[in-house]
């Protein structure tokens, strides 16, 4: 008996996402405000060193830059729902579901509504300061609210754990409204910004932290493979296979909420992606195994983050979409097409 | 003396609940399972079954005593150590998701494989030998999602198989299965503790192919007593009666099964021979009637001759073309 002949699909398979996500990175290079050709692209990766073109700027300082974000931003946050949905045993999870983006929009909704009023020095004059300090609040904020539910995480079982990071969603939610109504409109506005999500705001000076922590953390899940394929027939069975199910747990969710958190600190939090890639990969690859379905994801991710920031850009027109709302109108489609050709998503789960 | 692949030793089992006494369900439990035995574990519900069965696999605690797997207390024995030594197939772990068959069986291999959970020759060998062991080698290529309940559970079995463990615990396992199937299941399992020198425990509801398939029979009551023994001894020495005891249901020791217990009306004679007659009993004793073996107890008799059943009531005599016609007849006249 040999073992299920789906292998050569998931390879060809494989081969087509990942040719998909190169040339939806080379897209995003080229298009944009301004198209750029192929050969000026080229010309600025291998060209003459010393040549200080505006293109070659473009390309390297910019372009390049927010493709990468991108595409790393994509793979973290579906690896980090696939984790969510196959510790939680449901579909519906999604990276956040820990409440790591209400923690850190409490952290920005602090520095942008109450410190920046309060010390307008902090901010104003020193653009990059500014992001920083922004990127420091999302990530702190989301770090204190991880905490919190991973401290409860040896304790009780996943579905109060699931319950748990909503109500502290919910709670945090609440504290920043309460920010928001004492707060002046350009403010609001500003905090708004943060929120629609870009991919353009990681700068190489940042990408050394940022790429860290995600290739870290994706390297790292590829080590739960095993365990993961073990969780999703229940916790119980897990254990008689000699899965210690507790440690796998909190690996897993510390693992998925950095990725996540890292992304949201960066990029803003980014919706829908995470839930979206996972079902895309299972839907495509008609398996539950990790040892498929975490790469799966990091390229599905990928190309859907690539995909919807080619459109949040929207080449040939002026201005730009909220990338918030582009994933979610890439994404909704996807996952409805989804459901309807394979019926019943629960499936998966039980 | 040889180490016992499982040896308890004064084992407490029951629950913790957080601020509350441990709830105890079964006590004093000196129990050992010997390489090629199968036995099961028969008592009413809500006895404890299952809580025996995952506090002997190590999944949770015992409450007191000790429980040691080849020589090994189980309490320091890391997941990884329990499960080579023990398979578990339980209740709540009929599997899901998008698996195929063969992919659930080779999570068995789990605890045999590397990190990355890769199947090297062995494991494939041990994998398709399992899947024919149970019968399951045609839900080898079909997802799991698609499967009946009884197909799932064939599954499941061969998962544990597919640990290869000396330690088999089988929480009813014959749950979902029709009959045919069950007595299958059994004699499969019967097969494998014999032939492969396994120690096979399985906890079942069915006591009639228990007590023809099990080498041994551990019966937990109520009051959390565990008693062991051969089916056959049990059965003479009237324990399987007392394990069960309750108004409603009378043991025959003589059919070697229980019966629902009804205050009879009338007792009967029935003359005849061969299955017509055992039927007949069996549908007379259902609507109430006490079978006597000497016609002169009873008023009522019934004489079964080839498709005519003649009945006789204090002198008044009247014939049934059928059993049913009989039966509705005497529902009729209540005599």
């Amino acid at each position: 008996m040999t073992q299920p002949a789906s292998s050569s699909r998931s390879v060809l398979l494989f081969a087509l996402l990942g040719a998909g996500v190169l040339a939806l990175l080379l897209a995003n290079i080229c298009l944009g405000s301004a198209t750029i050709s192929l050969a000026d692209v080229w010309g600025a990766f291998f060209g003459d060193s010393s040549d200080e073109s505006v293109m070659r700027q473009i390309v390297l300082d910019f372009r390049l830059p927010r493709a990468l974000t991108a595409l790393l931003a994509g793979s973290a946050l579906a690896v980090a729902g696939l984790l969510m949905q196959t510790i939680f045993r449901n579909p519906l999870a999604d990276p956040f579901v820990l409440g790591v983006n209400s923690g850190a929009s409490l952290g920005v909704a602090i520095v942008l509504l109450v410190l920046a009023p309060a010390g307008v020095t902090l901010t104003q004059g020193l653009e990059l300061s500014g992001h920083l300090l922004t990127v420091i609040a999302a990530t702190g904020g989301a770090a204190v609210v991880l905490a919190i539910v991973l401290s409860f995480a040896q304790r009780v079982d996943v579905m109060s754990l699931l319950i748990l990071g909503l109500m502290l969603s919910y709670a945090v939610g609440a504290v920043v409204s309460i920010l928001m109504f004492y707060s002046m409109a350009e403010r609001i506005q500003s905090f708004f910004a943060w929120s629609y999500g870009t991919f353009g705001n990681v700068a190489w000076s940042h990408m050394r932290v940022f790429g860290t922590c995600i290739v870290s953390g994706a390297v790292a899940s590829l080590f739960l493979c095993k365990p993961l394929d073990a969780m999703l027939m229940g916790e119980r069975f897990a254990e008689s296979l000699g899965t210690n199910v507790k440690a796998v747990r909190i690996f897993a969710l510390g693992l998925a909420s950095l990725m996540a958190g890292t992304v949201t600190g960066f990029c803003g939090p980014i919706g829908f992606l995470g839930i979206a890639a996972p079902h895309l990969c299972r839907y495509l690859f008609k398996t539950a195994q990790h040892r498929v379905l975490i790469p799966a994801s990091l390229l599905g991710g990928a190309a859907i983050a690539l995909a919807a920031d080619l459109v949040a850009k929207a080449p040939g027109f002026d201005g730009a979409l909220p990338l918030n709302a582009v994933t979610a109108l890439v994404g909704a489609p996807v996952i409805i097409a989804a459901l309807i050709r394979q019926r019943n998503l629960r499936k998966a789960f039980g | 003396m040889s180490v016992k692949p499982l040896q308890t030793e004064s084992l407490r089992v029951g629950y913790k609940i957080k601020g509350q006494e441990p709830r105890t369900v079964a006590s004093g439990l000196d129990l050992e399972l010997v390489p090629g035995e199968f036995v099961c574990l028969l008592g009413p519900n809500g006895v404890g079954k299952s809580t025996l069965i995952r506090s002997l696999s190590g999944m949770q605690a015992a409450l007191g005593g000790s429980i040691h797997i080849s020589g090994t207390d189980v309490s320091s024995m890391s997941p990884k150590e329990k499960a080579r030594s023990v398979s578990v197939v339980l209740t709540d772990s009929l599997p899901v998701g998008m698996f195929d068959g063969y992919s659930v069986v080779a999570l068995g291999r789990h605890p045999h494989t590397s990190w990355t959970g890769g199947l090297g020759a062995e494991d494939k060998e041990r994998i398709s030998w399992v899947l024919e062991a149970v019968g399951a080698g045609h839900l080898a290529h079909r997802q799991i999602s698609e499967l009946s309940d009884g197909e799932r559970q064939k599954i499941m079995i061969a998962r544990a198989l597919a640990q290869e463990t000396q330690i088999m615990l089988l929480d009813e396992p014959t749950a979902f299965l029709d009959l045919p199937r069950r007595v299958e299941l059994m004699r499969t399992l019967r097969d494998l503790a014999r032939r492969e020198g396994l120690c096979i425990l399985l906890s079942t509801h069915d006591l009639d192919l228990a007590l023809r398939s099990a080498d041994k029979l551990w019966l937990l009551a109520s009051d959390g007593t565990l008693k062991t023994g051969m089916p056959e001894q049990l059965a003479l020495e009237g324990e399987i009666a007392a394990t069960f005891a309750s108004g409603e249901v009378d043991w025959d020791p003589e059919q070697g099964a229980f019966r629902m217990h009804r205050n009879a009306c009338a007792k009967v004679y029935v003359g005849g021979t061969g299955a017509e007659r055992v039927w007949t009993c069996r549908a007379l004793s259902r609507i109430g009637y006490e079978v006597v073996d000497n016609e002169e107890e009873s008023k009522l008799s019934i004489q079964v001759i080839e498709n005519c059943w003649r009945v006789s009531f204090e002198g008044e005599n009247f014939e049934c073309r059928s059993l049913s016609e009989l039966v509705e007849r005497l529902l009729g006249s209540n005599v």
